[in-house]
């Protein structure tokens, strides 16, 4: 099977490769268009900061061909957000395959929210074999809002979030499967077997 | 719900871990990667790398060190030890640590927070503080503690998160290598006056210390070596008995 996933100015896309590794999955870091459409899968990592990393795809046209792809296409955090519409980082437009948008959490507790949390209202297929007791690592200050349409699971800190989106082929989540343990293990298998 | 954090802390020396009674007294407990996976089987929130001979020796942490436990570990790790420069921090977040630790550097020069949150997220930047009691005030140590300076400890505290560190690992001198609980009255002083997480490191001796740290010292994660790395604590035992006592844990799934 052949994995991209997406290069562009994002912290932390070796955690990424490695847990493909540990998954026995090879993975290929990449920003070339040809070797992106043809992959069987496609993560898009991020961590960092949305302003700057839309200018990043957009410079380099990234931003069309993730709208174009059909393949079965994971966002991972900052991956998530700039998914959304809108986000409050900066102002940002960003990609609008979902079309909702991101927001900072209000400071009535400690921001960012750094830690292990649980995913509540389930959905698959992502979320196959798993149930509320699954506990997810996130480090974000900005999150996306509820949907009907698109969540697929939930996680509360000061609100109500969106933890994971879905939509056609598009499926992204906040927290980082490549550091949630067996967890996170169990989401990435689920997504590779789509 | 958010949980709290259990994070064994693995100080490192030659490639090696170690734990000191009071930083002096050395011992061997293994080898970081392999007990660094093992924590993380066993139920981990998170792991600590502190190159601890860093500072002094002025050694660079190992890089090498740092991409094999990112190729091991399925949790996040934090590494720390005598950063000080971008570059240090750019080697080791690219090698696959997830956040570094820098303390005496913070100290030595305030702005390098400033440059290190702009340059790669206050997410990744945790400031260590290492504190101590001196007369009834708190004041910043540096240099594995061995170093008193004029900074109180709740105000250097304030200054960090305001310059964007992303969380405070916070160590008390007075309790660490004691093993008679950890300093919850200076914890729980800066867990509610900061708006970013506190780790509380320093003086875990049983899992009613951990139960105290999270309870009256509002800790959002606890840190300790060598009752993990001894096996007086295992974590999964510890894990249980903070979730009976109605602590927010994560429990195996």
């Amino acid at each position: 099977m052949d994995v991209a996933v997406i290069k562009y100015n994002a912290g932390n896309v070796k955690s990424v490769l490695y847990a493909m590794e540990r998954l026995g999955v090879n993975a290929t870091l990449t920003d070339d268009w040809e070797t992106i459409k043809k992959a069987d899968k496609v993560i898009f990592p991020g961590q960092g900061e949305a302003s700057t990393a839309m200018k990043y795809l957009k410079e380099r046209k990234l931003d069309q061909l993730i709208k174009e792809l059909t393949q079965p296409f994971f966002g991972i955090c900052l991956g998530l957000q700039l998914l959304c519409e809108h986000t409050e980082e900066y102002e940002t437009d960003c990609l609008g395959i979902f079309q909702i948008n991101v927001k900072k959490f209000p400071p009535l507790d400690k921001v960012p929210h750094i830690g292990w949390n649980n995913l509540e209202n389930l959905k698959t297929p992502l979320l196959e074999g798993l149930d509320e007791s699954a506990y997810v690592y996130y480090v974000h200050s900005y999150y996306a809002e509820l949907d009907p349409k698109y969540t697929i699971a939930t996680t509360h800190y000061i609100n109500d979030f969106s933890a994971m989106l879905h939509k056609d082929n598009f499926y992204a989540m906040q927290g980082h499967p490549e550091k949630s343990s067996v967890v996170g293990e169990k989401i990435l298998n689920n997504f590779l077997k789509l | 719900m958010l949980t709290k954090r259990i994070i064994p802390c693995l100080d490192i020396k030659d490639g090696r871990t170690v734990k000191g009674v009071n930083f002096v007294e050395l011992r061997d407990a293994g080898d970081p990667v392999e007990l660094g996976k093992i924590y993380a089987d066993e139920g981990a929130d998170e792991l600590v790398f502190l190159d601890i001979t860093a500072t002094v020796e002025k050694r660079k942490t190992l890089v090498e060190l740092v991409t094999k436990v990112a190729k091991t570990v399925n949790i996040p790790f934090t590494v720390g030890g005598g950063i000080s420069t971008i570059d240090d921090v750019k080697a080791l977040l690219n090698a696959g640590a997830d956040k570094i630790s820098i303390n005496s550097a913070a100290v030595r020069n305030p702005s390098a927070i400033n440059e290190l949150a702009r340059e790669f997220g206050s997410q990744c930047i945790v400031v260590a503080i290492d504190t101590k009691n001196i007369d009834g005030i708190d004041f910043v140590h540096t240099h594995g503690g061995r170093r008193p300076t004029l900074l109180k400890t709740q105000e250097w505290a304030a200054e960090v998160a305001e310059r964007g560190a992303g969380e405070i690992l916070l160590t008390s001198m007075d309790h660490d290598g004691v093993k008679n609980g950890f300093a919850n009255g200076i914890t729980s002083e800066l867990s509610s006056i900061l708006p970013i997480p506190v780790i509380a490191s320093g003086g875990a001796g049983t899992m009613q210390h951990f139960q105290e740290v999270f309870t009256a010292g509002k800790a959002d994660a606890a840190l300790a070596a060598s009752i993990f790395h001894f096996k007086e604590i295992p974590i999964p035992e510890l894990k249980k008995y903070l979730d009976t006592q109605g602590v927010n844990i994560r429990m195996k799934s």
